[in-house]
């Protein structure tokens, strides 16, 4: 696998994903500047946006990285099929791009949360969870103060009636309670896809759960974000 | 042409919890005497100078702008515009 990170200003958790990808994964990957990426960015077989707090978070979060002229590119391959990832402010990014329906608002803690969550997988049908099943329960932290994911009544249905919902936040039983959703988003959401299941987002960070030493259970579920990726680019060629 | 003040004030939804709001109100303000209050929702103001042939189109290079560049996300916010004064 040949991947892009694009790097943008206030990304922060870029070089974590390109050591999860580049050491664990074993893959090729570029991290590029946002403003020079010169070579043609359909050369890749995945792009990826990292956390971060992109300009500062100003506005909203994501929203300012949204119009940047790569942003541009990256929407019209990601409507043509590349497969584009969002982590954390990468997701908020995707959001403010449209590429994903919805919003990311302000946590309703009115903190920033960093801590491990449960996911429970609701779809195999997006790129980043190819090998999963649904039902299956991931262990992975969130760094967020800006992630509670919220779309009107009608959006929520389509996400739901198209199989769109991709991790929602779960207690140890799997169950999608008050408790286990850290931000407030609506219906304990996570992650979601596009249509075409190509395009992903999600508040918590695969990255920092992708290796055992990570983890206080010695869990690696990051790892199988990385894997379905690899196999959902398996099943493309 | 003239200059114009305009603020841009958005806020979030009503079908959105605005903890930051609710927090204002239950933890500040009823808790200090003013138990009259029975709303409060937070937002963000931008208060915008610009250049313009009149009023009318100061409001509506506003929206043009909003809405071109997302200044707010239509899906968990409304925004209102205001031309202060000339």
């Amino acid at each position: 696998m040949k991947v892009i990170v694009i790097q943008f200003s206030g990304s922060t958790c870029d070089r974590d994903l390109v050591y999860a990808m580049r050491e664990i994964m074993g893959w090729e990957v570029d991290l590029v500047w946002y403003k020079e990426v010169t070579h043609k960015l359909d050369n890749y077989d995945a792009i990826f946006l990292p956390g971060g707090f992109t300009y500062g978070d100003y506005l909203r979060a994501g929203v300012i990285a949204a119009y940047t002229p790569v942003m541009q590119e990256v929407k019209t391959l990601a409507k043509e099929g590349m497969p584009v990832f969002g982590i954390c402010n990468g997701f908020q990014i995707l959001v403010e791009s449209q590429l994903l329906p919805g919003a990311l608002i302000g946590n309703d803690t009115l903190r920033f949360s960093c801590k491990w969550v449960n996911l429970r997988v609701e779809t195999s049908r997006s790129a980043a969870t190819k090998l999963g099943v649904k039902g299956d329960l991931w262990r992975i932290p969130i760094a967020h103060g800006e992630g509670r994911y919220f779309i009107d009544e009608k959006g929520l249905k389509e996400l739901i009636d198209n199989d769109q919902i991709v991790w929602r936040y779960v207690n140890e039983h799997s169950e999608p309670t008050k408790e286990s959703n850290p931000n407030g988003s609506i219906d304990n959401i996570a992650g979601i896809c596009n249509l075409e299941g190509n395009v992903v987002g999600l508040m918590p960070h695969p990255e920092r759960a992708a290796e055992s030493i990570l983890s206080p259970w010695e869990t690696d579920h990051g790892r199988l974000y990385f894997k379905s990726i690899e196999n959902f680019h398996r099943e493309m060629m | 042409m003239a200059d114009f003040k305009c603020e841009i004030i958005i806020e979030g939804k009503k079908n959105a919890r605005d903890p930051e709001g609710e927090t204002i109100m239950r933890d500040l303000m009823i808790k200090h005497g003013y138990d009259m209050v029975h709303s409060v929702r937070s937002g963000k103001i931008l208060r915008v100078n610009l250049t313009a042939k009149d009023a009318k189109e100061a409001e509506a290079i506003c929206w043009k702008m909003v809405n071109e560049l997302r200044i707010y996300n239509p899906v968990a916010h409304s925004c209102t515009i205001k031309v202060l004064t000339e």
